[in-house]
């Protein structure tokens, strides 16, 4: 691996001979180890294949992905999408994707605001508020989260029965059962306002951007908080008074041995999103400390000289220098939790990897399942990673 | 917000217009926590909150808590079950190691803790290191594999516990460090072929959950190999651990070698040394200086992701906990308790190495003023 016409490595054997000058070219030699290389990874590859295919025939094992039309003939516990065991393995796969999907949404959004504070108040000036946020910190990341995980579930199964629920909330009730919390009534009317809200916010956000560049050229302080707000929330507000959805409140109502109304979340849902998002809320907290920690102490300063207050200061001038620092970490972040939403097959919910170990030990597909649910995963990820690397691009310091 | 905290020092400096007028030592300390009312609520809060834990704890652990008796005592008492603990201890750390053999996996692990103390003083980085390391690793095997000098052989389906555990992470990350640094060196080279070679193993292993890999190890490397060759249980968890943590370690070496300064490559090739003696001689020892720090927190990472093994049904150190949960006559009595005993003894491990991590980066930081 000669760097490509690195001269020291030409001609160091004088005048001996054609053949050996070449073996000392460095081009030569580049060419010659990549041959090597590539040679070896093809055999390798070759070598693998040819034992597979030995295999496969002497177990006399089918290849390919008919299985997955065939009916799965087994139920899972939750799905977001109508399941019947009549249904086929490739929904089985679609059951365990979208779970996957949605219990990684869902901790990664409550690690964030969870992180975020504790972040915040890592930094506090007050060293026991400080002190007792490392030690949440510090007690997250020193436990392995599968630890973690078989913890929650067992403290999930030795809550009291359905019968005798907790309530820590009025309305959200917790049990062995798992947890239920009220949820909304969906009607076509509260659909209607839901979406007119998101076409005001797609409106307002370029319009918001254009007065606020507006603003600042003009030198007045930019506030562009009004318009969103307005914009995103009048909307719906006057459909709604024209439409008058029914606003109605689907409670969990406890009955003898379970309880109905409301949404449900299974015992092995409830602990690994407790797990999954505690455990990513303390990696988030360290990423929002570094990055404010990052921003220089000049700006602290250079923002208390203009007359800001500490708050100020804050908002205005150090956290959205943070932000963009906290960016490239927060995506591995998120994409290390989706990764590891796959610990799910350890409690039992049916994610990806669950499903799809149920798939192989029921049609011996191994090698089908695993390089199906592999490629989501990767395709995941790099879809993410391209995505974060656009956004961090966009916004990432410009710096002189 | 710690960036305008207060000057330690009293001495009048540059910035002394800025120090809070008056007091001294306990005036400071004093307005830390009680400066102004909301900061005075913050305190009492959280004061609150730590004796409420505190008793919590002591009652649990100490007061309520039963020191002898058995299942049906503990099941009747609120606190903790030490009983549970104490009888389950040596199944906890060694697994289904055969009982009257214990001492062996105890010297083993005895053996490896102080190998890894010794590896932690930088004094030790030297060649020398790895020939002791190789060394002990060999008399570690011969210790729990047995067979020799009159040792009773014992197969590795019964290895278990504690030791399985750092096993699996030692020697896991001692032997993905090379050929995390042969990846690392990969993905910078000028060669083409190399270089996306490298880089496609790197993002392919980092894109998918280890669990991927252990499920693939564990079903399909049978079948990757020729008829007739059958590859232990644990070597093949253990050969997953270290595919994947070579990609990873090749991410942090990587992070070493882009802060090496272009200028020392250069020098080395004006001094007529080729690729592998620049790379050797002088990139990889600055390289290689940068990135322990880092490199200690992956390994943390992996000590904590051996755990995993445990759904491919190796049995680690986690699982012997699981197994003594499960013992019917403990089922649902002690689970709290075994789990936290399991915790205790990651977060002593693995804090420890935290700060070992942090002290090493505290010192580099001196030693390039």
């Amino acid at each position: 691996m000669v760097e490509r016409g690195s001269p020291g490595a030409v001609g160091r054997s004088g005048g001996a001979g054609p053949l050996r000058r070449l073996l000392y070219d460095a081009r030569v030699r580049g060419l010659l180890w990549q041959v090597a290389l590539v040679a070896a990874v093809v055999w390798l590859g070759w070598w693998l294949a040819a034992n597979v295919a030995a295999n496969l025939e002497r177990q006399r094992i089918a290849t390919g992905f008919g299985y997955l039309q065939r009916p799965a003939s087994f139920g899972i516990g939750e799905s977001l999408i109508p399941f019947e065991p009549t249904d086929s393995y490739a929904r089985v796969l679609l059951v365990g994707l979208l779970n996957t999907v949605y219990v990684s949404i869902l901790a990664n959004l409550l690690a964030t605001g969870l992180g975020l504070v504790v972040g915040v108040l890592r930094l506090s000036p007050n060293p026991l508020l400080a002190r007792l946020m490392l030690w949440y910190v510090e007690i997250l990341r020193n436990v392995p989260l599968l630890l973690q995980l078989f913890f929650w579930y067992s403290v999930v199964l030795l809550l009291p029965p359905v019968r005798e629920s907790l309530q820590p909330l009025p309305g959200v009730f917790l049990s062995n059962g798992g947890l239920f919390v009220p949820t909304l009534h969906w009607s076509k009317e509260l659909l209607a306002c839901l979406l007119a809200a998101v076409a005001g916010l797609v409106l307002a956000l370029p319009l918001a951007r254009r007065r606020r560049e507006a603003a600042l050229a003009a030198g007045r302080p930019p506030r562009s908080a009004p318009s969103i707000l307005s914009l995103t929330l009048l909307p719906p507000l006057a459909l709604g008074l024209v439409l008058r959805p029914d606003l109605a409140v689907d409670w969990p109502v406890p009955g003898t041995f379970r309880i109905s109304g409301g949404a449900a979340l299974s015992p092995e849902f409830t602990a690994l999103l407790v797990g999954l998002s505690l455990a990513t809320s303390a990696s988030i907290a360290e990423i929002v400390r570094s990055g404010i920690q990052a921003v220089p102490k000049g700006q602290w300063e250079a923002a208390g000289s203009l007359g800001l207050h500490r708050g100020q200061a804050m908002r205005l001038v150090v956290l959205p220098q943070a932000l963009r620092i906290m960016i490239p970490p927060l995506t591995s972040t998120y994409l290390s939790t989706t990764k590891n939403s796959s610990l799910a097959v350890a409690i039992g919910y049916p994610d990806l990897v669950s499903v799809s170990n149920t798939t192989m030990n029921q049609t011996g597909q191994a090698i089908e399942a695993i390089a199906i649910f592999m490629s989501i995963y990767l395709a995941l990820s790099l879809a993410t990673s391209a995505f974060m690397n656009w956004y961090n691009a966009r916004v990432a310091l410009v710096t002189r | 917000m710690a960036a305008t905290s207060p000057p330690l020092s009293s001495a009048p400096g540059p910035s002394g217009a800025l120090r809070p007028p008056g007091g001294g030592e306990l005036g400071r300390a004093f307005r830390a926590y009680f400066g102004s009312p909301l900061n005075s609520l913050v305190s009492i809060a959280c004061l609150v909150l730590l004796l409420w834990l505190a008793t919590a704890a002591v009652d649990w652990l100490l007061l309520d808590a039963l020191w002898d008796g058995g299942p049906q005592d503990c099941k009747a008492n609120d606190g903790a079950c030490w009983p549970f603990l104490l009888e389950k201890l040596r199944f906890n750390l060694f697994g289904f190691y055969p009982y009257e053999q214990h001492w062996r996996p105890a010297t083993a692990v005895a053996l490896m803790l102080a190998m890894i103390g010794l590896t932690m003083w930088p004094g030790s980085w030297r060649p020398w290191l790895l020939l002791a390391w190789l060394a002990a690793l060999l008399l570690m095997y011969l210790l729990m594999a047995g067979g020799l000098l009159g040792l009773v052989p014992v197969p590795t389906s019964q290895w278990g516990g504690f030791p399985l555990t750092l096993m699996l992470a030692v020697v896991g990350f001692g032997a993905a460090f090379p050929l995390g640094i042969l990846l690392a060196l990969g993905r910078r080279s000028a060669l083409p072929a190399v270089r996306a070679l490298a880089i496609g193993y790197i993002e392919l292993i980092r894109g998918v959950p280890l669990i991927s890999l252990l499920f693939m190890a564990s079903v399909l490397l049978p079948l990757f190999l020729p008829a007739g060759w059958t590859i232990d249980k644990v070597l093949r968890a253990q050969v997953a651990i270290i595919l994947f943590a070579a990609a990873y370690i090749a991410e942090v070496v990587r992070g070493g070698l882009q802060a090496v300064d272009r200028g020392q490559l250069e020098a080395a090739h004006a001094l007529g040394l080729g690729y592998w003696q620049s790379m050797g001689l002088v990139v990889l020892p600055q390289a290689l200086r940068v990135s322990i720090p880092p490199m200690v927190t992956t390994f943390i990472g992996f000590f904590q992701d051996t755990t995993l093994v445990t759904i491919v049904g190796l049995f680690d150190f986690l699982s012997s906990i699981r197994a003594s949960l499960r013992d019917p006559q403990w089922q649902g009595i002690a689970v709290v308790e075994g789990y936290l005993f399991a915790a205790v003894v990651f977060f002593v491990f693995c804090y420890g190495m935290g700060r070992y991590s942090r002290w090493l980066e505290a010192r580099f930081r001196v030693g390039h003023r």
